[in-house]
């Protein structure tokens, strides 16, 4: 790892202050968290900052709060292993504290953050691996499309491939959750779903909308009551690891049995960004949970998730993955 | 080359070291303390686990001037801090993978046991469940963890009063299960 400077600013103003405005500068300069990720990132020498700005001398930006009106307020520098612990969390937002809880290991999860898990960088080995020049690191080729692809995108892919990693994405776009993001000139708010860009929209080199002189502040989750939700994430081991493809999945329901009014459906693990699939998550409204035609609703949702699916030579496996995925999810719904 | 005041095991420390440096090239490269071992050093491994005001944390992954003015244990640690406590000798989780042969060539041991000893300080009476997840962030290339967790397990009933049942960790676990058989009890602790 290169030597840099650590500048550990007291407040967010100070931080601003360190973050240049120049897009060609916004690698040299870097938000430092909980490190679980920007320093594996610099000791592949994938980035190599002349300076960290370590955001965790500023105080309060590790909160996770209630508001008054229900809405759940996480702070950038929240732990994930605090998140996943939260009860709140847990109770009423329960699909976010799963997805927390299934990030890496518990080393990971003590340090690992919010933001940090939100603005990480692909896992793609092409991208990690320092002697591939491919199109994320601004290179001309996405070396997954004709290549070793197994882990890479069947949804939204091109002309990069790579897949998001962040188990939390996933889980806080199906509760419709805000980011706040602060810079210098001012604030300014938007849908999680909206942060995420495709490689084909924006600067293929990046994943978000942030802009360099940006921190994201806090993640705002809705009060959603009579909803309930789950994470389901499949892994190539037991161990600790990335998805292959995972699920959020909230539904909103009522009555005896219990109707679905409402639901969200979102994929992980399988396209450029969190996967948010509203016409499969129309598919399981009006029909009771737990019921035959409860059953038949959730493949209806499965076949519907997948539309535009095209995977690569060595994929193909995520597209059943993620239909089992949503059937499951949804009769642990029904269990609960 | 900067300063930095650290509490390692106990001890107050100064340390001169280059300021983008990680705690574990500052433990292992400044002050000898080796146990703490590099594997992939970037987070694959957990080779490198230490507890950061008693959770366990990546060392590889976690600049030394960050750590400033927090409590870091090390493997170094664990038996002054037993003895301290009016301990005999090792931690309990040392000598139950002592006596367990929970280690063959020992890279992984110092991680595993700290992630185990972090785990027990938090819940003296953890599941089979619990204790899985709480050493899924430390891989083992040799033993095939068998022996690990049969040894975190003699630790826990150990400190409970009670005799671990050999192999129980295929069934249920020891606070379940009852007493175990004499003969059981001499294979397990052979
Ligand atoms: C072994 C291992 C396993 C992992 N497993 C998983 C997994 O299963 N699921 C998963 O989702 N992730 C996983 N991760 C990835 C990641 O390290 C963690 O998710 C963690 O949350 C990253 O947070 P951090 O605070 O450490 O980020 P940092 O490393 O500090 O930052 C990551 C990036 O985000 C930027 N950043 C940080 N905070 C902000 C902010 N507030 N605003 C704007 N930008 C910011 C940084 O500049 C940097 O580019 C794993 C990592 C490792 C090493
Ligand atoms: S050496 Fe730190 S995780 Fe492998
Ligand atoms: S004993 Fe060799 S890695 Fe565990």
């Amino acid at each position: 790892m290169k030597a840099f400077e650590f500048a550990s600013p007291v407040t967010l103003d100070q931080a601003l202050a360190e973050l240049p405005n120049d897009v060609a500068k916004r690698d040299s300069v870097k938000l430092f968290a909980g490190g679980q990720d920007l320093l594996t990132e610099m000791k592949e020498h994938l980035v190599e900052p002349t300076k960290l700005v370590n955001l965790k001398r500023v105080p309060g930006l590790d909160r996770i709060e209630l508001a008054p009106d229900g809405t759940l307020v996480i702070g950038c520098l929240a732990t994930l292993g605090a998140l996943a612990e939260h009860a709140e969390t847990k109770n009423f937002f329960t699909c976010v504290a799963e997805a927390a809880r299934s990030v890496g290991s518990a080393q990971i999860r003590s340090q690992g953050t919010v933001g940090g898990n939100l603005n990480q960088r692909p896992r793609c080995w092409y991208y990690r691996n320092e002697h591939a020049p491919c199109l994320k690191k601004g290179g001309t080729e996405c070396f997954a499309y004709s290549g070793l692809n197994k882990y890479n995108a069947i949804l939204g892919g091109g002309p990069s491939y790579i897949v998001h990693p962040s188990d939390l994405a996933t889980a806080l776009v199906a509760l419709d959750a805000q980011v706040t993001l602060r810079s210098a000139k001012g604030e300014r708010t938007m849908a999680l779903e909206k942060f995420y860009s495709l490689p084909s929209e924006g600067d293929v080199t990046r994943e978000t909308v942030l802009e360099p002189a940006e921190i994201l502040t806090h993640v705002r989750v809705p009060a959603k009551s009579g909803w309930q939700s789950t994470y389901l994430k499949f892994k190539e081991r037991g161990s600790y690891d990335f998805a292959l493809a995972a699920v959020a999945v909230a539904v909103k329901s009522d009555g005896a049995p219990r109707t679905i009014r409402d639901a969200r459906l979102v994929l992980g693990g399988v396209a450029p960004k969190p996967w948010n699939v509203p016409k499969a998550a129309a598919a399981l409204v009006g029909v009771a949970l737990g019921s035959a035609e409860g059953a038949a609703s959730s493949k209806r949702a499965g076949e519907l998730a997948v539309v535009g699916a095209e995977p690569l030579a060595h994929n193909a496996y995520k597209v059943p993955l993620v239909q089992g995925l949503i059937v499951k999810a949804i009769e642990a719904l029904a269990a609960r | 080359m900067g300063v930095l005041h650290l509490k390692i095991n106990g001890d107050d420390l100064e340390v001169a070291a280059p300021g983008h440096w990680t705690l574990l090239e500052v433990l292992r490269y400044r002050l000898g303390l080796t146990g703490s071992k590099q594997g992939c050093d970037k987070g694959d491994c957990g080779a490198c686990t230490v507890l950061l005001d008693g959770k366990p944390v990546l060392a590889c992954l976690t600049l030394a001037a960050t750590v400033q003015g927090r409590h870091v244990t090390t493997i170094e640690g664990l038996l002054p801090a037993h003895v301290a406590a009016g301990g005999k000798g090792a931690d309990p989780v040392q000598d139950a993978f002592d006596r367990c042969g929970a280690l063959q060539c020992g890279f992984c041991q110092s991680g595993m046991m700290l992630s185990a000893r972090a785990l027990l300080n938090r819940n003296p009476q953890p599941s089979d469940a619990e204790i899985k997840d709480a050493l899924s962030g430390n891989l083992c290339r040799c033993t095939g963890y068998t022996q690990i967790l049969q040894a975190v397990e003699l630790a826990i009933c150990e400190a409970a009063g009670r005799t671990p049942t050999p192999r129980s960790w295929e069934r249920a676990s020891c606070a379940d299960s009852g007493a175990a058989s004499a003969s059981d009890s001499g294979e397990r602790s052979a």
